[in-house]
């Protein structure tokens, strides 16, 4: 019943292809999971399917204990998206507060003001970006502006937190610190988090577990365990190989990167 | 101090004595009331509309207005009718044009572009058929307060404070979506059909606004003091009550000055917000 997210057998189909089958999962509370894989084989479809957006074909899904959907008051997203730029006068803070209770109608009552505030601070300081939050968020650098972003899937304390490529834009050290921040969040607040990455390695230490998209399915489990030459090689139907550096980086060798390569069949 | 005497007439240079010398005579009330009313509307619908980068939409909705105005003008039917039904329906018209391209507004412009020219070019021709009033057609493009009637005035208070009303239900919602679409539509915000109605309360404005200034020189009063309150701050708030503030002083103070001059009102309120905004730049870069 802890289950944040359980996948049975499930498939999906996007346009007549099936996107993956087959796919058995489970994430738990305050699990910290990235979601890997190429370009094109499934991650995103996967986080539409946990938010109720794509119906699956077969199989069974549950998202905190209810049917996908069903739940997503409790769940904190943040969508695969590009930088603001410059010219966009919002203040970070004015964004975080917009989570809280940007989708209601009418005129804000003053006198319900202050919790508000509190949480947006609150929240603002968990992510360690109150020395910039009330700066326009188009001057923040990708790494603020990132944080702030997660601010805003925070605010409403959900269960669950989905992460489209939070770290793309950002380099080596910020996606480091902002791994670093996604698993504190997850122990102290209890949140299991999916995060969808392409590349494993500043990420790594800081994970639980990984789901790994690739060959028209995906498989759950250890790092250690899915990120092998055996695996990735089984999953891809190609000779994958997966090296090892001295400081504990993963190398994967030979990925096909062609999205429809692999993963996509026709359905008739 | 000879061509302040031929510029301004009828100037005492007492501002107390002045200031109630503009009410003396009744079309000036009713120029106040409507200046005032369009002046908050337009500060507010422009604010958002910078914030939308949806200045090229006002801008062909006020393109719009002035066949639309013509072409009443023409018919025989009231200049209200025409003012704000073309401006519906040009908010109905670019809305379907961005619901087809889902949403986006940067591949609609060519579109839209040809619409308003074609615009022109109609409203042109209405002017020519209603065999020429030249005053009539320098009224439509570049305003005026001499004409504006009790029921005019009237419905400008009505539409504005409606506009308002509705603006301020669904400010956050449109705020939400006007900055961050995709995070508005997964918490549940309508992000399409406050596109759609928010198109709708621009066209309103613009309408409204165009009565005052002119369908040329809206701008005056929808982008230019909502541009230079974005400048000054970034708090939404601040924002809203500053564009709103910007606008009034223009309306008010370029009123006063077409009254007391020999220069037209929508020359006084475009030099004013233009200087408003020059002086903004120059004070925050």
């Amino acid at each position: 019943m802890s289950d944040a997210v359980t996948l049975d057998d499930a498939s999906v189909q996007l346009g007549g292809h099936v996107v993956w089958e087959h796919v058995s999962l489970s994430v738990e509370t305050g699990e910290f999971v990235a979601v890997l894989g190429s370009n094109g084989a499934g991650k995103s479809t996967f986080l539409n399917v946990v938010l109720g957006l794509l119906p699956l074909r077969t199989g069974t899904a549950r998202v905190l204990g209810r049917r996908p959907g069903e739940a997503n008051a409790e769940i904190g997203y943040l969508p695969q998206r590009r930088h603001f730029d410059g010219s966009v006068r919002v203040r970070g803070v004015d964004l975080v507060r917009l989570g809280l209770d940007g989708s209601r109608w009418g005129v804000p009552l003053p006198w319900r003001d202050g919790d508000a505030r509190a949480r947006v601070h609150q929240v603002i300081e968990l992510v360690g970006a109150g020395a910039y939050a009330d700066r326009p968020i188009g001057a923040l650098s990708g790494g603020e502006q990132q944080r702030l972003l997660i601010a805003q899937a925070l605010v409403r304390r959900p269960r669950l937190l989905l992460l489209d490529e939070p770290l793309d834009s950002l380099d080596l050290t910020n996606q480091a610190s902002v791994a670093a921040l996604v698993q504190r969040i997850c122990g102290e607040e209890g949140v299991a988090v999916l995060l969808v990455a392409h590349d494993v390695n500043p990420i790594l230490g800081y994970l639980d577990r990984v789901v790994y998209f690739a060959g028209g399915t995906a498989v759950a489990g250890m790092p250690v365990d899915v990120v092998t030459s055996e695996t990735l090689s089984r999953l891809y139907g190609a000779p994958i190989e997966v090296l090892q550096t001295g400081d504990g980086r993963l190398v994967v060798v030979g990925v096909p990167e062609a999205p429809f390569v692999h993963g996509h069949r026709h359905v008739d | 101090m000879s061509i302040d005497a031929s510029v301004f007439q009828g100037l005492s240079w007492n501002l107390a004595t002045d200031v109630r010398g503009l009410f003396a005579y009744h079309f000036m009330g009713n120029a106040l009331e409507a200046g005032t009313s369009v002046a908050v509307l337009a500060g507010a619908i422009g604010w958002f509309m910078v914030l939308r980068r949806q200045t090229f939409a006002g801008h062909t909705l006020a393109v719009i207005a002035f066949p639309g105005a013509a072409g009443a003008t023409l018919a025989g039917l009231p200049l209200l009718l025409g003012y704000f039904g073309a401006c519906g329906a040009g908010a109905l018209a670019l809305a379907g044009v961005s619901a087809d391209r889902g949403g986006s507004h940067g591949r609609e412009s060519a579109a839209t572009g040809t619409v308003q020219a074609f615009g022109l070019g109609l409203g042109f021709l209405f002017v020519q058929l209603y065999h020429g009033l030249l005053n009539g057609l320098q009224a439509l493009l570049f305003g005026t307060f001499l004409g504006i009637s009790d029921t005019q005035a009237r419905t400008l208070v009505g539409v504005s404070a409606a506009t308002l009303l509705l603006l301020a239900l669904a400010a956050r919602p449109l705020f939400f979506a006007s900055v961050d679409p995709d995070v508005a539509r997964a918490a549940g915000v309508p992000v399409r059909a406050l596109s759609f109605g928010f198109l709708l309360l621009l066209g309103l404005a613009v309408a409204a606004t165009s009565q005052i200034t002119g369908a040329l020189l809206v701008f005056a009063l929808l982008v230019t003091p909502a541009a230079a309150a974005q400048r000054l701050t970034s708090r939404p708030l601040a924002g809203l009550a500053l564009s709103i503030a910007i606008g009034l002083a223009v309306t008010w103070v370029g009123l006063a000055l077409a009254y007391y001059s020999i220069y037209p009102v929508g020359f006084w309120v475009t030099s004013l917000a233009f200087a408003v905004y020059v002086v903004v730049r120059v004070v925050r870069r």
